[in-house]
């Protein structure tokens, strides 16, 4: 990417607008935000090459808190204005945010297509499984059985997982985090936004209004280490509170054992982020509350051309300089069959 | 260049008939081949110096079962030695291929005129395959006609073989038997056609040599068995001079556009999802990475449309394409871009509606939809090209509309003059209008007004990129000048003001309405889009015969020119042609009050010059 080096260091306060953040109080948003505000310093972009682009929901109001360029488009299209923009303008560091109901069910044509033509952008879905901002419907990463307003005897729709759709989708980079975890959330994002591609990145957020304690499997102290996995390159799935439980590869499915007992490390899983083949992180992205602990991290990081640089190659985009550019219409006008009347 | 003479006829006694203007008619199977002989005739005319109009008329589906009645593909083209607006009303000499195409064709054929079939399709099958149990060359249906029986299938066969084809690829040649044939008759050069073959099909060599040899068949078969009692002439039409090229409708506005965001400064970025007739200007400007063209075939139209607002904010030139059922999808995200007042073009090219409708088939039934299709108030100043060159020109206009004001703006095509060709005199670069596109740079150490109007109601440009100008925007109403979420009433209305204003603005920028024909006339004739061709002629016409008749063509829908509502109320009586229901005319009499009639024609098929004759007849003879 070519981007040039601000001249001083920017703060976490220069990204903030001036904006009067509107999200309920108690929000996991809020955290979000800081933490990005946090990540963007490190990246050493000047803030007016960054561009935030966000659909329609709760998270989407996100660019308006945010002192860089911002685009809030409407529902669910926030990845098709964003392949736009980055494939006009390569140069651009291009963030979307989305939600479970933006992104995933209004706007998931466009998840797919973006993520399998890995156009250069970090993604951020704020997965609260609910519809916040029309005050409380299910959405489709909403548990079966869930009681909402248009669900009153329990919702029939079965739902999906994201990173597993990423995945199907051929994302290059795909990682999940939690609203409350700030360090792990800041790791995240950071590896995310370094990443040349589309970075999926799932965000557990609480709606402390409409859907409060979804995540509270993962996040109350006493339970955390037993629902929780936190990923690490090159190293066994390792999880509980003494890191006494491990994930094992029995056939094709994960299963949970305990250490000791004529099994070690070496019986487990390693998690490798840059397998070619994305099966094992596609089995991470199936291990669900309550029956497995639920990974955290980053679950595939690998290389791949990205759409608007091969474009970008592929065109020529430097236009003539003022006045030469008669020479190149009048090529383009009189290409084809020609002939001269007299 | 190829030389612009026929070969020389061995014949000496053949006698050539003159003719001002001849419609011919290509027609057969969808493989027959027939928009390719179509083609190259027009080519060929083209290059000998007549004006041309075409029509193809393609079926609907790709691959209709062969030989059947929904598998007729056709090709008419109208050749002059004087300047022409229509591809023809009726057909002077036409070609079937097979019993369909002659079933669904003939009756177009003038009483008198050609009918050339190759006979060797008219066999028992082909002729249940199109409904017939009895072949029309056997009874009476063709009495009225002079019809020539050719055994094309075994003279291709003759001809194309020895070159190492297939008897598969062989059969395939005999589009060029046809063509030679046509080509004999009217006086044509084959020397253009030869140089096409060679240079698509020269790299299989067999082919090109095959086909060449069949097209040379067909124009010698003539030539020495005397099929024909006399053969004809089409003289050169004055032509202005300059350098010209054939150039359809799609064509031109691909062109249209690359050109204009050059001459703008810019990059051009299509992001388009293929759909009929739309689709080869995408194709068009995939072919053009050399000026700077980036193409994006998004998911889907409304991915199309959001990826050419995202592209827009960039600060690219900013192109989507598509036909009625497309722009239904893009409404949204049209909105979008009126409420972030960001340039960009969209091209519809209508087709038959509703739904899916006609695909293949034209109709101007999406000026509603254009004009008020989205949600709240969402006006955007749309463009009609009323010529398949037009389309050049309206390109152009519709990006420095869309540049200068900061608005998306429409520009309506239809089927007939995206496919439809003429010949175009090129213009020159520097004779084209230059963009002034001026992107802030810095502001001035004061807080930057994203939605701070200039003298034309525009806000600025200010791109990503630019230090000390971030800012946000998008689809939620917007604060006067610093373009803040607002929901304040008062800010609202004015908000909708200075959008309408700045689009009823385009006015001041744009050429007065012209009135052709008489203008002392009592009738008006008001057209917009392609019914140009049929209206200027039938307009010629009655004048011509001592009728008074005067026409005016809307290519600015919206705003209209601003003399519009004096021109109209200059006359008695206005009759409004369109290939829809009645939809300009909805806006003609409800501003300007008067009591004009709707000339209607939704049949998949441009107006007749008759049909206008006869409207204008109709109009006249009504007190
Ligand atoms: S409704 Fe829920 S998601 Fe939306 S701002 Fe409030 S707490 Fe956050």
């Amino acid at each position: 990417m070519k981007v040039e080096m601000p001249v001083e260091p920017l703060k976490p306060a220069d990204f903030a607008s001036d904006q009067e953040v509107r999200w309920c109080p108690g929000c996991g948003d809020y955290a979000i935000l800081a933490q990005v505000k946090k990540t963007l310093p490190g990246l050493g972009i000047p803030k007016e090459k960054i561009v935030f682009i966000s659909g329609i929901g709760c998270s989407s109001r996100f660019p308006y808190y945010m002192n860089t360029y911002g685009f809030h488009s409407i529902h669910g299209r926030a990845m098709a204005v964003a392949s736009g923009l980055k494939i006009a303008r390569p140069d651009l560091n291009v963030w979307v945010v989305t939600g479970d109901g933006d992104g995933l069910s209004i706007g998931g044509n466009h998840l797919l297509h973006a993520i399998r033509r890995n156009i250069d952008m970090t993604v951020l879905l704020f997965n609260n499984r609910i519809y916040g901002l029309t005050k409380g419907q299910y959405s489709p990463t909403s548990e079966v059985g869930k009681r909402t307003k248009t669900s009153p005897r329990g919702s029939v729709d079965f739902p999906l997982h994201p990173l597993s759709v990423a995945i199907g989708a051929e994302a290059s980079f795909v990682a999940r985090a939690l609203d409350v975890d700030l360090k792990h959330l800041g790791y995240v994002l950071e590896r995310a936004a370094k990443h040349k591609g589309t970075s999926f990145v799932e965000i557990y957020q609480n709606c402390n209004i409409f859907n409060d304690g979804a995540y509270s499997y993962a996040t109350d102290k006493g339970t955390k280490h037993d629902t929780r996995l936190i990923l690490e390159h090159g190293k066994p799935l390792i999880f509980g509170k003494d890191r006494e439980k491990g994930i094992r590869l029995n056939c094709t499915d994960p299963e949970i054992v305990t250490l000791g007992d004529g099994i070690s490390e070496d019986d487990l899983l390693f998690h490798d982020e840059k397998a070619a083949e994305p099966s094992l992180a596609y089995l991470l992205t199936r291990m669900h509350h309550p029956n497995f602990p639920e990974a955290f991290g980053v679950f595939r990081a690998v290389e791949r051309p990205c759409y608007e640089y091969v474009l970008d190659e592929m065109s020529d985009s430097t236009p003539p300089p003022q006045g030469a550019e008669d020479a190149e219409i009048d090529a383009l006008l009189n290409s084809g069959d020609t002939w001269v009347v007299d | 260049m190829a030389t612009s003479t026929a070969p020389t006829s061995k014949r000496t006694m053949v006698e050539r008939k003159e003719h001002a203007t001849v419609t011919i008619r290509f027609c057969g199977d969808s493989g027959d081949g027939m928009q390719l002989a179509g083609t190259q005739f027009t080519n060929s005319s083209s290059i000998f110096g007549n004006d041309v109009a075409t029509l193809p008329d393609f079926p609907a589906e790709i691959r209709a079962p062969a030989g059947s009645l929904p598998g007729v593909s056709g090709f008419q083209i109208n050749f002059s030695s004087h300047e022409i607006h229509t591809p023809g009303d009726r057909v002077d000499t036409m070609v079937a291929m097979n019993p369909a195409a002659l079933k669904t064709n003939y009756k177009d054929v003038v009483p008198g005129g050609i009918i050339l079939v190759n006979e060797d399709a008219f066999s028992k099958t082909n002729l249940q395959k199109a409904g017939l149990d009895v072949s029309p060359l056997e009874d009476a249906t063709l009495r009225d006609y002079h019809v020539y029986k050719l055994p094309m299938g075994k003279l291709t066969t003759e001809a194309a073989s020895g070159f190492g084809l297939s008897n598969k690829g062989v059969n395939r040649c005999k589009n060029f038997f046809a063509l030679g044939v046509i080509c004999w008759l009217y006086e044509r050069p084959l020397a253009p056609i030869e140089s096409w073959i060679n240079s698509k099909m020269g790299r299989t060599p067999a082919v090109a040599d095959a086909n060449t040899a069949t097209l040379r068949a067909g124009w010698n078969y003539c030539d020495t068995i005397e099929l024909f009692p006399h053969a004809y002439r089409v003289a050169k039409a004055k032509i202005a001079p300059g350098t010209y090229r054939k150039i359809t409708g799609n064509e031109a506005t691909a062109i249209g556009l690359a050109t204009a965001a050059r001459r703008a400064g810019k990059e051009l970025f299509i992001g388009s999802y293929p759909i009929t007739p739309a689709t080869t200007i995408l194709e068009t400007l995939a072919a053009m990475p050399q000026m700077g063209v980036k193409t994006f075939q998004a998911e889907d139209e409304i991915a199309a449309m959001c990826s050419t607002v995202g592209a827009a904010f960039a600060g690219a030139c900013a192109v989507t394409s598509t036909s009625g059922p497309g722009l239904a999808l893009k409404g949204e995200a049209m909105g979008l871009a009126v409420m972030t007042e960001l340039p960009m073009v969209i091209v519809n090219v209508q087709r038959g509606g509703p739904s899916t409708g006609l695909p293949t088939k034209t109709e101007q039934s999406d000026y509603l939809q254009a004009m008020w299709g989205r949600n709240g108030e969402c006006p955007m100043p749309v463009l009609a090209a009323c010529t398949p060159s037009d389309c050049f020109e309206m390109a152009v206009e519709a990006m420095r509309i869309a540049v200068q004001y900061m608005t998306p703006v429409i520009l309506l095509t239809d089927g007939y003059l995206a496919n439809g060709s003429e010949p175009w005199k090129i213009p020159k670069s520097s004779s084209l209008p230059r963009f002034d596109v001026v992107h802030p740079t810095n502001s001035n150490g004061e807080a930057f007004l994203p939605y701070k109007r200039n003298e034309r109601g525009a806000r600025p440009w200010a791109i990503p990129g630019t230090k000390g100008l971030e800012h946000r925007i998008g689809g939620l109403e917007k604060q006067a000048e610093t373009g803040n979420v607002n929901y304040d009433p008062d800010n609202h209305q004015r908000m909708i003001c200075e959008r309408a204003d700045k689009v009823a603005k385009v006015a001041d920028s744009i050429p007065d309405l012209k009135i052709d024909g008489n203008p002392d006339a009592e009738l008006l004739v008001v057209g917009w889009g392609s019914t140009y061709g049929a209206i200027t002629t039938a307009v010629e016409r009655a004048n011509k015969r001592g009728q008074k008749v005067a026409h005016v063509h809307l290519r600015y829908l919206n705003p209209m020119p601003k003399n519009t509502e004096d021109v109209m109320k200059r006359f008695k009586k206005v009759i409004v042609p369109e290939m829809n229901m009645g939809q300009l005319i909805i806006k003609l009499r409800s501003d300007f009050l008067i009591d004009a009639k709707g000339i209607n024609k939704v049949q998949g098929k441009p107006f007749l010059v008759s049909d206008i004759e006869a409207a204008i007849e109709s109009a006249l003879g009504e007190g």
